[in-house]
């Protein structure tokens, strides 16, 4: 307790601190239920039921919406992950490089793909790539050209997680490596990279959670009735059935997948502290 | 001891080496030679560029001028295969820097498959014989993290030995220890002395350099001030500076050492 801290002690209307942080939490909670109270009275609850929660709309989209379009977003972010990893891997160790122009462009590249909407890249993969390259066809149709343009967007962020992760490796096993006659290369693939993957699993994990709520841009490249994930299928099917029970549905698979990948991630954290203790 | 020195072609050879860190000249114009089989300890203050020398031995650090022979090949020619130099020089960091993510095991076959090319049989093979000569069989499988420190840099050495080095580099091998661990590391130490091992220790364990190094050098500055046996320069410095040195860091060792001397 500081100073100034014992010179406020001496009560002012009678209350000690204790009592003056309970009765701030107490005005927090009345505030906070007031909110929810407010907000539930309010609300018509019929109409949103109706729009959002019609049991027979969500019945009729099983299993579909499990066998192609949660299993398309699966497809797509898994996909969009590795080609991102391959790519992040190669822009880190050019970040790392002590050849100039590779940092450079490697900055270049994070700096541009860090900066642009997911959205505006896969406008530009769908859109601008055939242009340029008539008759080319990027290999594997929609799921390619998917894995590409989330690869990119998800290359940018992982290279700097795997920079860092690379960086955080203490500079003693390289020279370990390096006195035991490891090549450069060889060191950073078999000593360093490992041990660095470990402290960015978390970061990396957290990547995946975000590319697979990325890959519902997937629409803006023409998807065919096979090829929709979770979001353009929802919205399909709440535009077929006039009613949003479809989206809502598409929703909670989302979460089925985030929640439990976000619990993952906190589990690795915590795991993670208690090894740095 | 001091007899069984450089017969021959030394077998680690240091002209004229000067480093420099930006303006900070570290080291200024070393020459050492240190025969095959010979122990030398390198003692001296901190800041003296002793453990700066020993990593230009392997080129850790780019001399700024000068030259670095191991086994008769220049490794400051820059045309030099680096890689395939320091597989015959064997390095022990204070810092062990054993790797953490693979077992004691693993640690010694690792290097020997990726840069030597060994077979996983006999990678094992060599990697328990180590082991063994560092009394540390029943750890094969444990992790790094659960051992002792003195245990760890044991098993670095372990590891530097499994490539089958001509020549190993110590760089202050126990001052991250807590004394009661020291002995054990300076005992492996004094057996490969005992073997024959041509070793270039940076030290301030002045008992063991007494004991087992047949020259000791002082260094101060970032120049050698003194290179004699161990009577000669930690029993009888001739220089103020190494009179200076030891007797400001090693009052109660220096008490040992007299007793030592008069036996």
């Amino acid at each position: 307790m500081t100073a100034t801290d014992a010179e406020l002690q001496p009560r002012k209307k009678g209350l000690t601190r204790r009592q003056k942080r309970g009765l701030s939490r107490g005005v927090q909670y009345v505030v906070f239920v007031a909110a929810v109270i407010a907000f539930a009275a309010g609300a018509d609850w019929g109409r949103l039921q109706n729009q959002f929660a019609q049991w027979d709309i969500a019945k009729q989209m099983f299993p579909d919406v499990i066998t192609l379009a949660l299993k398309n977003t699966v497809l797509y972010t898994l996909s969009g992950f590795v080609v991102g990893l391959a790519l992040g891997m190669v822009i880190a160790l050019m970040r790392l490089s002590s050849v100039g122009p590779y940092r450079w462009l490697a900055g270049i590249y994070i700096e541009i793909f860090r900066g642009l909407p997911a959205l505006l890249i896969f406008i530009f993969i769908g859109v601008a790539v055939p242009l340029a390259f008539p008759g080319t066809e990027i290999v594997g149709g929609t799921y390619g050209k998917v894995a590409l343009a989330l690869g990119l967007v998800a290359a940018a962020y992982m290279a700097e997680t795997i920079r860092a992760g690379i960086q955080a490796v203490p500079k003693g096993q390289m020279e370990a490596a390096r006195s035991l006659g490891f090549s450069p290369a060889r060191a950073m693939i078999s000593i360093i990279i490992p041990q660095a993957f470990r402290i960015i699993l978390p970061p990396l994990t957290n990547e995946l959670v975000l590319l697979f709520k990325d890959s519902s841009l997937v629409l803006f490249l023409g998807v065919t009735l096979e090829e929709r994930e979770l979001s353009k299928y929802g919205r399909d099917l709440a535009s077929t059935t006039a009613n949003s029970t479809p989206i809502l549905v598409a929703g909670l698979c989302y979460l089925l997948v985030t929640i439990p990948l976000g619990f993952v991630v906190r589990r690795m954290e915590a795991k993670a502290q208690e090894a740095v203790k | 001891m001091s007899e069984k020195s450089s017969t021959g072609r030394p077998e680690i050879q240091v002209k004229g080496l000067h480093k420099s860190f930006g303006d900070n000249a570290v080291l200024r114009g070393i020459d050492l030679e240190i025969g095959q089989g010979e122990v030398v300890c390198v003692i001296g203050p901190s800041g003296s560029g002793k453990s700066t020398l020993l990593r230009c031995v392997n080129l850790l650090e780019e001399p700024t001028e000068g030259q670095v022979f191991v086994g008769g090949t220049e490794l400051t020619d820059p045309d030099v295969d680096i890689d395939a130099v320091r597989r015959r020089i064997g390095m022990v960091f204070q810092q062990f820097n054993l790797f953490p993510h693979l077992t004691v095991t693993e640690n010694l076959t690792l290097p020997q498959r990726r840069v030597l090319g060994r077979d996983k049989a006999r990678a094992a093979r060599v990697a328990a014989e180590n082991l063994e000569r560092v009394g540390l069989s029943e750890k094969a499988n444990a992790y790094p993290a659960s051992l002792s420190g003195g245990q760890q840099q044991r098993v670095a050495i372990a590891r530097a030995l499994s490539m089958g080095p001509e020549v190993m580099l110590f760089d202050e091998p126990t001052s991250a220890l807590d004394p009661e661990l020291v002995g054990d590391v300076l005992a492996v130490m004094r057996m490969l002395a005992r073997e024959g091992m041509t070793m270039m220790v940076v030290t301030h364990e002045m008992s063991f350099a007494r004991e087992v190094a047949d020259r000791v050098v002082f260094m101060d500055g970032g120049v050698v001030v003194e290179d004699g046996t161990p009577d000669q320069v930690i029993g009888n410095p001739a220089h103020e500076r190494t009179r200076h040195f030891l007797s400001r860091l090693l009052d109660p060792a220096m008490a040992q050492v007299e007793e030592e001397t008069s036996e």
